[in-house]
């Protein structure tokens, strides 16, 4: 189990700390409810010192990078960010990430912490000589500071110092700091060399982002409806199955890898399709693996997310569907302890 | 903490008061670990529970926990407003956030529980 470097800072404040893609991390402080608006209403900071970080460095790196992944960095100047994913050669998802084009020879690419590994070793296979990889995942601890006053947290500690535009990155001194987030709301993410991260998480922390934990991370996204690799994202779904074809540029003048997957998947139509499902009536939270079933009839299916929102005050959750199920205003249900509850496709996003 | 003196305690962290037939809930320890109660599912009036049966089910946001049977008996009143708003659970765990009752079938269970001091010791 790995400890991030903030882990005494954490326990001074009161974080309960549970495992996470191999990390001891903080899951709440004060509560996910209370945390979860406050990143709502004001500003928040969490610890994603588990993130990876790679560089990737070569005259060919744009094209390189194109071949691999969904989106295209063609659309990227200087300093600027783009949502992307890595898929295996069927079209499902090894990944999702954030890369950042520093220069025409450099970008910078933002991972998640459960696969690391696997990201890391598929770049390094499909790397030709000219371009040169560097894992700075051990490296760089982070904080994410996020909510509609993080720009005022980020100019309490940095005065002289403008926040990139929305998607963007700056790099200065030994720090890193990139205008995006997981939340659906303003902020930034901030790396910097673990050693100082304390310092960094204090000084935001006088600067009025209260501490949330990864709870709340989770609540907050997916009232958002933002994907979570390993379970609303999978190695057998496609990102086109999951609505993130906005994502998936396949005009975008070279192959990469499944490509060829999706864009018969296009043609021919989507069979099943990632859907926003929130509860019509007072019910149990619906989970991340729970049986869905057809109302009154057959199960087919499970929640991939779940959980209660603490916005809406009510059950919300996503699953994949048969494309015939995936209208709005569908009815579904969901089996909580051998009992069934109504659900209602709803429009993308809950909130 | 509060951990009134005169109730019993299970280790799974509930309240016990009475002798005969006895209220139970679980302990403002228990209600500020799980937090933000949203959701309780609460056993059957006239059903017969056994010492350390899961026999409800509370869900805070983050997950859901089984409650169980301190005693041995039968259910025989719940606390029915806490199915459509738990919040008492967290904001009077040891009073309008009590759960059910159960009339004891072996009242000698009773005094095998934690009295206050020894759950003292097991939450510090």
């Amino acid at each position: 189990m790995k400890t991030t470097p903030l882990a005494a800072l954490h326990e001074s404040l009161g974080a309960r700390m549970l495992p996470f893609a191999g990390w001891e991390m903080p899951i709440q402080y004060q509560g996910i409810v209370a945390e979860h608006k406050a990143v709502r209403e004001s500003v928040g900071i969490f610890d994603i010192s588990h993130m990876g970080q790679f560089y990737a460095s070569g005259n060919s790196v744009a094209d390189w990078l194109n071949s691999l992944l969904t989106n295209d960095t063609g659309k990227l100047g200087d300093g600027e960010g783009q949502y992307t994913l890595l898929l295996n050669e069927k079209g499902g998802v090894i990944d999702d990430m954030i890369i950042y084009r520093i220069s025409a020879d450099e970008f910078f690419l933002v991972v998640n912490a459960a696969r690391i590994d696997e990201d890391w070793a598929w770049f390094q296979k499909h790397c030709p000589a000219d371009i040169t990889l560097r894992n700075e995942s051990d490296h760089f601890a982070g904080v994410a500071v996020q909510g509609p006053k993080a720009k005022a947290a980020w100019k309490a500690v940095f005065p002289d110092c403008d926040l990139p535009e929305k998607n963007g990155i700056l790099e200065k001194d030994d720090w890193v700091v990139c205008r995006t987030g997981y939340t659906g709301e303003d902020g930034f993410e901030f790396f910097s060399p673990a050693d100082q991260i304390e310092t960094w998480f204090q000084n935001f922390l006088d600067a009025g982002a209260q501490p949330c934990g990864l709870g709340a991370r989770d609540s907050l996204r997916l009232e958002k409806c933002f994907p979570l690799n390993g379970s609303d994202l999978n190695e057998s779904n496609t990102p086109l199955e999951a609505g993130l074809g906005f994502f998936v540029k396949l005009d975008k003048g070279c192959d990469f890898t499944g490509s060829d997957v999706l864009q018969k998947q296009k043609s021919k139509g989507l069979k099943q399709k990632l859907v926003a499902l929130k509860a019509t009536g007072k019910g149990p939270p619906p989970r991340g693996g729970y049986d869905i079933a057809l109302p009154g009839g057959e199960i087919i299916g499970q929640l991939t997310s779940g959980g209660q929102s603490p916005v809406l005050a009510c059950g919300i959750g996503m699953a994949y569907v048969p494309i015939e199920l995936a209208d709005l205003g569908t009815e579904i249900e969901v089996v909580v302890r051998d009992r069934r509850y109504p659900l209602e496709v709803v429009k993308k996003p809950f909130v | 903490m509060n951990v009134p003196d005169h109730l019993k305690y299970t280790e799974s962290h509930e309240w016990i008061d009475g002798s005969e037939v006895v209220t139970v809930g679980i302990s403002d320890h228990a209600q500020e670990e799980l937090t933000d109660v949203v959701y309780l599912e609460l056993p059957e009036i006239g059903r017969t529970v056994k010492k350390g049966e899961a026999i409800a089910v509370i869900e805070s946001v983050k997950a859901a926990n089984d409650i169980y049977a301190p005693v041995s008996g039968e259910i025989v009143e719940i606390n029915e407003p806490l199915g459509e708003a738990p919040e008492p659970v967290n904001n009077d765990p040891f009073g309008d956030g009590w759960m059910f009752k159960i009339k004891t079938s072996n009242a000698s269970e009773i005094d095998e529980l934690l009295n206050a001091d020894a759950y003292r010791q097991l939450i510090s």
